[in-house]
């Protein structure tokens, strides 16, 4: 891979005497769809949370287009303008309507007036399917059209990379379809994105590269064809038997 | 028995007065250890130990000793050092406010660590600095939570003002003393000087239920 948008190696992270990442490598290239699967507990999140130093890990190093997170000099609040993250919860800011949460960051962060946040907003709310909650409280959302939003307000910083942190875990099985498709629209627009997720069929159809991940250690990876068809790894095949 | 209104009576303007400083004392020292009580609380939960060690030694020293005695203290110790004499007001103010500073950080404090991580690394994650964080998400949140800690820690303040009436700041309980000492009798003047700070207290009350459904 000649340049990586992502690059992890040699990632430890621990938890005080509880180590749950041990020596990730990782590339990921431009425009790529990496979907990172394994059982509770493996690292997954952690990982993931690395990317855009919610975790610091504790030695090896991430690069952003090829800026050191753990360098004194980066500064993170630029590295993260880049990359937007959706996480499982949503954690929509109750404090403010569906608007105001995707125009914030544009505003405060990127300095954009108004106007021009809210013309953003409004386009990503319509690609989501949500036009008409623009002015709604977070909370009469269903857990689907929350996801959704978070997406927009992630999407409204323009991000160059997504991190998905098992964005459909949280959601009544009815509605996990409409945040997928998303996300798939997502992809094949050329986001760069790496999901962590249960669902393995997103996995299968939307994934360039997917990674099991068992015990803090990323124990296989490939495309999708060869890791849920022939899974070489015998702890891989133990996983996919008890999930598919 | 003979329950006497007329010295009451006489007693009443002297009272009112005496309201009027427990009401300037309390609201003079709610809203400075309001403040100071932020320094403490944002202390408390720096990650650096040279804030957080002596946030922590302020709240256990003021929450761990008796109020009567940190008057007693800013009396005739802290307030003769600074101003070279004491003064019984400002030294009211200042043992009111240093305490009420204690309460009102871990009012802040457990107002702030009450909102979900979550938002926190949502806000962060959309690259906002700390401070913007605070100021548009946590904050805007945890207010919202503090106001019935805040309006119970005023009216505690409101009735620990009393003890000020040790050193001589003439307010309710200090009027009820002196009524006690002239008239000989109990009954009026703690009778009165209750009833004047239920009013006080409760009207209080109300308002901040008024003002807690406002927000």
């Amino acid at each position: 891979m000649s340049d990586p948008i992502i690059r992890v190696s040699g990632l430890n992270k621990s938890f005080g005497a509880n180590q749950v990442l041990y020596d990730i490598d990782l590339e990921v290239a431009r425009q790529e769809v990496v979907v990172v699967i394994g059982p509770s507990g493996s690292g997954k999140s952690t990982m993931l949370r690395c990317l855009n130093l919610l975790e610091k890990p504790n030695s090896g190093d991430v690069f952003i287009e090829g800026k050191s997170l753990m360098d004194a000099r980066t500064k993170i609040t630029e590295v993260r303008e880049e990359v937007g993250m959706v996480f499982q919860r949503f954690n929509l800011f109750p404090n403010m309507n569906v608007l105001d949460n995707i125009t914030l960051a544009p505003i405060r962060v990127r300095g954009w007036p108004a106007e021009k946040a809210e013309a953003k907003a409004m386009e990503l709310l319509r690609k989501v399917g949500l036009e008409e909650k623009a002015q709604a409280h977070p909370d009469s959302l269903s857990g689907g059209q929350a996801q959704r939003v978070a997406i927009a307000r992630a999407l409204a910083m323009e991000p160059k990379i997504m991190l998905f942190d098992e964005p459909t875990s949280a959601l009544d099985p009815e509605m996990v379809g409409e945040v997928l498709s998303v996300m798939k629209e997502l992809a094949s627009e050329g986001m760069t994105m790496v999901v962590v997720t249960h669902e393995m069929g997103f996995a299968r159809e939307v994934g360039d590269r997917v990674l099991f991940m068992e015990q803090g250690r990323i124990v296989e990876r490939g495309t999708p064809a060869e890791l849920f068809e022939n899974p070489r790894q015998e702890r891989t095949q133990a996983f996919l038997s008890k999930v598919l | 028995m003979d329950f006497k209104f007329d010295i009451i009576r006489d007693y009443f303007p002297l009272f009112m007065r005496g309201a009027g400083y427990t009401v300037g004392i309390s609201l003079l020292s709610i809203l400075l250890g309001a403040l100071l009580g932020l320094l403490i609380g944002f202390g408390k939960m720096a990650s650096g130990w040279y804030f957080r060690w002596p946030a922590s030694m302020y709240i256990n020293f003021f929450r761990g000793t008796p109020l009567l005695l940190q008057i007693l203290m800013t009396h005739f110790i802290l307030i003769p050092n600074i101003l070279g004499k004491t003064n019984a007001l400002a030294a009211a103010v200042t043992a009111l406010s240093l305490n009420s500073a204690a309460y009102t950080a871990e009012i802040y404090r457990a107002g702030i660590q009450s909102i979900d991580p979550g938002q926190r690394e949502a806000a962060y994650s959309l690259g906002l600095t700390p401070f913007q964080a605070m100021r548009h998400v946590i904050l805007p949140q945890a207010v919202k939570r503090m106001i019935p800690a805040f309006g119970n820690e005023f009216i505690v303040l409101v009735k620990d003002s009393s003890l000020v009436a040790y050193i001589a700041v003439p307010e309710i309980m200090y009027w009820g003393n002196a009524m006690k000492g002239q008239y000989m009798r109990v009954w009026e003047p703690y009778f009165t000087a209750a009833l004047i700070y239920f009013v006080l207290t409760y009207l209080l009350s109300k308002l901040l239920q008024f003002i807690g459904r406002k927000v």
